[in-house]
């Protein structure tokens, strides 16, 4: 069952890669293809860490509701952006390359979200709830300190600011490209390498001391991992809260493993055919103006609640 | 040997264990008795590393708890929880392969899948291997969950009231088993209990603690009396002798 199930997505995921490459082309192939090719493959690898960031954070939590982004990581992000920016001035600012600022926030949203979430997550037993809350605060906190920060810094800086703080799928910075796909590549090498030792972390807090698996070192590197995949997708398109949540929600339901060496894959492979899908429909197909974010923040944003209000009633 | 010595264990300024002393002698099953809140599972928690020893020393065969590697410590000594999450979307088989996790990194050589075959056969989980736990009804799902700890195959074995949700054949059988692989395997086997009719009918020795220190320790017979009751569990419920073994009629 599971070997059909990965069947369809791999052949969903080239149909629909095949038809946002090809769909209403005009004028020179060469040119569209080599385009069009770039933002396939930003909205593939955009889609895949979003997706695997969000299972590695749900797996080390064990609850299937809290994401990366709802605890608020791309918010940290962007507030870390805001932080050097307004320390440094656009001038300083405009003197480091690119992707060397992407590298020193890399290394600075690791170092900070390391710090803060293995305070937060030390009480395992606190409630999800509890979790959930606590997650939400964090963000708004966090939007708040850039908003705040924004207002005093002046109009030249805040346009750089703007363009990192909202979600966008259409527009993807070539530069950061190259980096960020052998970042995420290394990423998924070192997950895939600890595909076991998942599945065995997301048993608890008991069975994995029991079973030799040191949680807490576990839980360390998995935030390293997390940090760098969020890191890459908010440096490429911007904070998206709610996309993760959505593509995890539909592999759990399609893909009925507890092995992570199945749910990784597909979860993969269902945030590249959302992404990659949902641009082709809304840009080619109903030639709509929407933002892709938002239709996307808005089915994430519904699964959000049906998840809550049924963890509510159960 | 498991020695645990001078434990002392405070959870929000709250004293749960004083002064703990005891030695768990090699092979054999004890029962660990007590009433609820006694400080039962905590201690247990405390020997399997769960919890970190506040003062006191608690060591495994000679050596300090804390000397062990997590990689090392679980080829020798196993838990099973009192608590388990319920929704677990794992098969039953893929369950009691992870008890396989200390030597095969997640990887099933033969030897594994051998071990996990016979688990599963003398747990009379066959039948049910493919189904998942969150289908499965209170005593199958706590049968899984103790064959897993069973095929980690460690010479310790903690078992934190295993018998929860069972019916009498799966309960008596499972302590037949535990009793016969004590004794045969040379394995030590501590499990928390609140039956004191099956501690006193299958364990070698019976441990009983309350309100945080050790009150009694012993074999069945010389444990298990109506002053034993009184004290222990302050209840006035009478005991006779069948044969050898003490029975509570409850
Ligand atoms: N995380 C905790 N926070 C506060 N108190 C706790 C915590 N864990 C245990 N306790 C308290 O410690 C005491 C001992 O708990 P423990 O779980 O060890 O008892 P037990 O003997 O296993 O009881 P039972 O038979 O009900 O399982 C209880 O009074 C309990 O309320
Ligand atoms: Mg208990």
């Amino acid at each position: 069952m599971l070997r059909r199930r990965f069947f369809w997505l791999v052949l969903a995921l080239i149909v629909v890669s095949v038809l946002f490459l090809t769909l209403g082309a005009k004028g020179s192939w060469s040119f569209t293809l080599w385009f069009r090719g770039q933002k396939l493959a930003s909205l593939v690898l955009i889609g895949g860490a979003i997706s695997t960031a969000t299972i590695l954070f749900q797996t080390i939590t064990h609850n299937r509701i809290l994401t990366p982004s709802i605890m608020g990581f791309d918010a940290l992000y962007v507030l870390i952006l805001t932080v050097m920016i307004f320390m440094m001035g656009a001038s300083g600012y405009a003197q480091f390359l690119k992707v060397e600022l992407f590298l020193i926030n890399l290394v600075l949203l690791t170092l900070a979200s390391v710090a803060l979430f293995t305070v937060l997550l030390k009480d395992q037993s606190s409630d999800l709830m509890r979790m959930v809350l606590t997650g939400i605060i964090l963000g708004s906190l966090f939007r708040s300190l850039v908003q705040m920060i924004q207002r005093l810094i002046d109009p030249s800086e805040f346009s750089v600011l703007q363009s990192v703080s909202f979600a966008r799928f259409n527009k993807v910075d070539a530069d950061l490209l190259l980096v960020s796909a052998v970042l995420v590549g290394l990423t998924w090498a070192v997950i895939w390498k600890m595909r076991h030792r998942l599945d065995i972390l997301a048993l608890g807090v008991v069975l994995p001391v029991s079973l030799g698996a040191d949680p807490n070192r576990g839980q360390l590197l998995v935030l390293v991992l997390i940090s760098i995949l969020v890191s890459v997708s908010t440096a490429l398109v911007g904070p998206v809260a709610f996309l993760g949540l959505l593509v995890s929600s539909l592999t759990y339901r399609l893909i009925p493993s507890w092995h992570h060496g199945h749910i990784l894959p597909a979860a993969i492979l269902i945030g590249g055919i959302t992404l990659v899908g949902g641009q082709m429909v809304l840009e080619r197909i109903l030639h709509l103006e929407t933002p892709l974010a938002v239709v996307v923040e808005c089915l994430g944003g519904l699964v959000f609640l049906f998840l809550i209000l049924r963890k509510g009633s159960a | 040997m498991i020695r645990i010595t001078d434990i002392s264990h405070q959870i929000a300024g709250q004293e749960i264990l004083h002064r703990v002393n005891l030695d768990i002698p090699q092979g054999g099953l004890t029962a660990l008795v007590g009433p609820n809140g006694a400080g039962k599972s905590t201690l247990l928690s405390l020997v399997a590393r769960l919890l970190k020893a506040q003062s006191g020393r608690i060591e495994i065969n000679g050596k300090d708890l804390s000397q062990y590697s997590h990689a090392d410590l679980a080829k020798l000594l196993a838990i099973l929880p009192q608590v388990l999450t319920s929704t677990h979307r794992i098969s039953v088989k893929d369950l009691v392969g992870f008890g396989r996790y200390p030597y095969s990194r997640g990887r099933l050589g033969p030897q594994d899948r051998k071990v996990v075959a016979q688990v599963l056969q003398s747990f009379e989980l066959q039948q049910i291997q493919d189904r998942f736990l969150d289908t499965l009804s209170g005593g199958q799902r706590q049968r899984a969950y103790t064959a897993m700890a069973w095929a980690q195959d460690t010479e310790y074995l903690l078992l934190d009231e295993p018998l929860n949700n069972l019916d009498i054949a799966a309960s008596r059988s499972l302590m037949a088993r535990l009793k016969t692989l004590a004794k045969q395997e040379q394995r030590t086997i501590v499990i928390v209990l609140h039956d004191i009719n099956y501690a006193a009918g299958y364990a070698d020795h019976i441990v009983a603690l309350k309100a945080g220190q050790i009150v009694a320790a012993g074999s069945p017979q010389e444990i298990v009396s109506e002053g034993f009751l009184r004290d222990v569990f302050e209840t006035d419920a009478k005991v006779v002798l069948a044969g050898e073994r003490p029975l509570v009629v409850v």
